[in-house]
């Protein structure tokens, strides 16, 4: 009986082979595609099993990693949750979804980046778990509440920038949301929160800083078409057409200025900075079918309209459409037909033009920290583009300054301060009330602030609102607290 | 048959220190499972731990002194892998908030107590042919059990469990040892008529019709318990240890194909009339598909525990450092894959291996004991548990179809750890029989040092011929009483 006996002692060991195999493909062989599934939640669970790094605000964490007795370990907590939402984003398990900084800076946040293999192998030998490293944000927290607190409860977004840097001080997009509703490891509740604020009309969720539906911007272009100009050979002083009512070439689709008002003193002619005071609507359309598509196109994609740009978030690019016809350009001009812009790409506008012409890329995290917060990554400013010529800045600047001083804008004014700024008004239908707009700097010789205020369809105000009533008090008053810094 | 051991080794040092190194092995992971997952040692470590050393001696010195020349290396082999069985599921415990380690722990001390108790008791493992037939009785009593109404309980779809005084137990696992009793004493008085050759079909030496008749009987038997229970493993364990013992019992390989065919036959009838058995080749055969994946009954469960023998890799997450709770049932049908995640799979391999000492220890014992009812107990014993270890693992890993098996001495269960106590102590008492120096009495006794310390006896494993002296001997154990 010896024979069969050691048969079925070789049949076991290739039974006992065929299961090593197996298990070698399982745990070797298919392993990193079994991890990368979706459906594997453990890669999420890893992330959260380990202490993920702080989000930091002026030297205050906002967003921090406590410690708690679960499949988790940690949960994601954030501290004034709505005033920073839009910035630091959500890192939900439920659904596996992340948003933000959380998802842009993940790598460091989350401890898997190149730049933390040193404190990694430390760890290893320590002993300790892994830890993720520490995101400072370049906001400034009064900036950030001052923008809420003028916004008031009502839709729209607020951005400023440090001209001279492209550092974001503040960005603000209301409503807002508790990330720590989604960031809940109760599966069923943040699921139910998902579903309320994705079913909320008010579209909570959205980004309207940098990537929400973009906005008809109204008068505030006209800067973009100004500075055209003015590096196109026009000066601020010459006379310029400005009709009460301009027919473009081509259509029957009279043009006129906000009101119906005559621009300037009736006679017809203005100056570009009577026209950029009153926010006459005639001489930009007349203008900008005079320079042509191309020139004025150009100038806007030198302010980034229709550029890639990551802030880390992607920024929707802003759109300077293809005019199919000289009515269409010069609609244009002024901020109607199809262009559309985010609160971004208008405070990037005001910020060239404080910043002497150059744009300096804006950026929200100014340095990656190790868990020990020493400094991995510093953010240094980074020019995006020459927008403009320095002499065209400074006379747009003069310009701006006059909007605020005389024009439109005065509701911007800042004691012992000199504020440039534009006022815009965008027209949506008859049945939609306008969104109302502002974007400026200051002080106007030494730009510490720059910064774009939109409140969707008038806000509180409805259908009587206008970019001087409603948007360029909330443009001083968030000024004023970036300045008094 | 094989020649006597000329000069055994008792090999009660190496069981003593093997033992120590199981106990640490057991003690050890249970530390890092509460150090890896809470942060800190248990407060009743030191207590547990020294318990547990304790309890280990004991029955270390029990079958030393009972059984003297019994296999060294099973008993510690099967300790370690139940001492990492209860720290897995104490890890799954503190992971999923639920308390099984402690009755885990008091069911392998219970376990323990039965196998010392085997061997000791039984001191000759030929006591059993007398049982033959009623082993047969209370084998297939044990079987039909759950089938009584009201004693029975269908858990997870399965009829295969009773319920008594509040205790539920799985009387298969008792009736596979019992059965194993009924076919070895049954397969060596009937081994010459099975092995007598009959019409001869494809080259295949087919057996007489009438010898055939019990493969079918038995073959039949494993079908209706699959039928009335819906528990394809232990159908494909009874079958796999019938066919295995009737195999050694004829040296006929005839049987192992034709049983194959029959196996193969009779899981494509179940493919085809049972909903439950296909839907187990449709998630063996796409189990990532989305839709399976999502289905009721569907591959949610192995697709998940194959995640977590993945994120374990080759060195694991360490214990108490892994997620194996996500997996449904993780304490027992997938165990294997919470020891994957969290161990490696070098941590798989290992007991893999520890599997297989067991099991060719097992064989061993069966090739080198005297008596036919011996070689056959053995070898189907062991068998089983390399039939159920590959069932179970190949199940998991996806390189067969799942069947609702656990994984002998590791696995949380009661019943399953008590009967598998039972077998390692029936293979103590068959190896020691293996092992014990025969002494002719003709001969003086030699003196205790020739033998002892000696090592192991040479293997001599070449194939001899039916008419050795050695099967003179075993046609003498035939006629013991």
């Amino acid at each position: 009986m010896n024979q069969p006996i050691r048969r079925i002692a070789t049949l076991t060991c290739l039974m006992f082979l065929a299961l090593l195999v197996s298990v070698t493909m399982i745990q070797f062989v298919r392993a990193p595609e079994l991890n990368a599934d979706a459906r594997n939640s453990r890669t999420i669970y890893e992330e959260y099993g380990r202490e993920r790094g702080p989000i930091i605000v002026a030297d205050q964490p906002v967003v921090t990693s406590e410690p708690v007795d679960n499949l988790y370990n940690f949960l994601r907590t954030y501290q004034q949750g709505e005033l920073y939402a839009h910035s630091t984003g959500y890192f939900s398990v439920a659904f596996n979804s992340i948003t933000g900084v959380e998802r842009y800076e993940n790598s460091v946040l989350g401890g898997s980046s190149q730049s933390l293999a040193l404190q990694r192998l430390k760890d290893l030998i320590t002993g300790n778990a892994q830890r993720g490293g520490g995101v400072e944000l370049t906001l400034d927290p009064d900036v950030q509440q001052a923008a809420v607190d003028a916004l008031n409860g009502q839709r729209g977004s607020i951005v400023v920038l440090e001209p001279d840097t492209g550092r974001i001080l503040a960005m603000v997009s209301i409503p807002s949301y508790d990330p720590n509703l989604l960031a809940t490891h109760d599966a069923e509740a943040a699921r139910a929160n998902y579903d309320a604020l994705v079913a909320d009309e008010t579209q909570p969720l959205i980004n309207r800083a940098i990537g929400g539906d973009l906005y008809a911007p109204g008068s505030v272009f006209k800067v973009v078409t100004a500075t055209a100009m003015l590096e196109n050979g026009y000066q601020p002083n010459d006379l310029i057409d400005a009709p009460t009512e301009y027919t473009p070439p081509g259509t029957t689709h009279a043009i006129n200025n906000p009101g119906e008002l005559a621009c300037g003193d009736g006679s017809g002619q203005a100056t570009l900075l009577q026209s950029l005071r009153q926010s006459c609507n005639t001489p930009f359309a007349i203008a900008a079918v005079d320079l042509g598509e191309d020139t004025v196109r150009e100038q806007a994609e030198a302010f980034g309209f229709g550029q890639s740009l990551s802030i880390p978030m992607t920024v929707t690019p802003s759109q300077f459409p293809d005019t199919a016809t000289q009515a269409e350009l010069a609609q244009s001009a002024f901020g109607q037909f199809d262009v559309r812009v985010t609160p971004m790409q208008m405070a990037m506008v005001a910020s060239a033009i404080a910043n002497d012409g150059s744009l300096m890329k804006p950026y929200l995290v100014d340095r990656t920290l190790s868990a020990d917060l020493g400094v991995l990554s510093v953010t240094n400013p980074e020019e995006y583009s020459v927008a403009m010529s320095e002499n065209t800045a400074q006379l747009m600047t003069d310009m701006m300054v006059d909007v605020v001083a005389n024009g439109t804008g005065y509701r911007a004014q800042i004691q012992g301060v000199e504020v440039a700024g534009k006022t815009g008004t965008a027209e949506i239908s008859t049945t939609i009330p306008p969104h109302a707009w502002f974007i400026g700097f200051a002080p106007a010789d030494n730009p510490e602030v720059a910064i774009a205020v939109v409140v969707e369809n008038g806000g509180y105000q409805g259908f009587g609102t206008d970019g001087g009533s409603l948007a360029a008090p909330m443009a001083q008053s968030v000024m004023l607290a970036a300045l008094s810094d | 048959m094989t020649a006597a051991p000329r000069a055994a080794s008792p090999g009660r040092l190496p069981e003593f220190l093997l033992t120590v190194i199981a106990v640490l092995i057991g003690v050890g992971a249970y530390a890092l499972v509460n150090l890896g997952a809470e942060g800190s040692l248990p407060g009743n470590f030191v207590i547990i731990s020294a318990g547990a050393l304790g309890v280990a001696l004991t029955a270390h010195l029990l079958i030393r002194w009972a059984a003297p020349y019994a296999d060294p290396v099973i008993l510690p082999s099967a300790l370690a892998l139940n001492g990492l069985g209860i720290a897995v599921i104490d890890r799954l415990d503190i992971a999923k908030n639920t308390s099984h380690a402690s009755s885990q722990a008091v069911f392998t001390l219970l376990g323990l107590t039965v196998a010392v108790l085997t061997v000791v008791v039984l001191r000759d493992h030929r006591i059993l042919r007398r049982f033959t037939y009623t082993s047969l009785v209370i084998g297939a009593l044990l079987l039909l059990l759950p089938l009584i109404p009201g004693l029975g309980r269908e858990i997870y779809g399965a009829r295969i469990w009773i319920n008594i005084a509040g205790f539920s137990f799985q009387p298969a696992e008792l009736a596979k040892i019992f059965l194993a009793v009924f076919f070895a004493g049954y397969l060596v008085v009937n081994r010459d008529n099975l092995a007598l050759a009959g019409p001869k079909f494809l080259r295949l030496q087919l057996p007489q019709l009438r010898h055939l008749a019990p493969i079918l009987l038995a073959w039949a038997v494993c079908i209706a318990v699959l039928i009335f229970q819906k528990d394809l493993g232990t159908s494909i364990l009874f079958f796999g240890l019938f066919v295995s013992m009737l195999y050694v019992a004829t040296d006929r390989l005839s049987w192992m194909i034709i049983g194959g065919l029959l196996a193969l036959g009779g899981g494509f009838v179940a493919f085809q009339a049972f909903p439950h058995v296909t839907a187990r080749f449709t998630v063996w055969l796409n189990a990532m598909d989305p839709d399976v994946y999502n289905a009721p009954f569907g591959s949610y469960q192995v697709v998940q525990s194959n995640f977590g023998m993945a994120s374990g890799g080759l060195f694991g997450a360490g214990l108490g450092q892994g997620y194996p709770g996500i997996v449904p049932q993780a304490n027992s049908d997938f165990i294997i894959s919470s020891i994957g995640e969290e161990l490696g799979m070098i941590g798989v391999f290992a007991v893999l291996s520890l599997y297989l000492v067991i099991v060719v220890r097992g064989l061993r014992s069966a090739a080198y004991v005297r008596d036919g009812f011996g070689k056959l107990l053995a070898s189907g014993l062991s068998f089983v548990i390399a039939l159920q270890v590959f069932v179970v693992v190949g199940g998991v890993t996806r390189l067969i179809p799942l069947t609702g098996l656990t994984l002998p001495l590791v696995a949380l269960g009661g019943s399953s750890l008590l009967c598998n106590w039972i077998v390692i102590g029936l293979l103590l008492r068959v190896s020691n029989a293996a092992r014990e120096p025969q002494i002719r009495s003709s001969e003086p006794l030699p003196p205790a040092w020739e033998y002892d310390g000696g090592g192991e006896p040479p293997h001599d494993l070449t194939p001899r011929s039916p008419s050795s002296p050695a099967d003179r001997q075993e046609t003498q154990a035939v006629q013991l009483p």
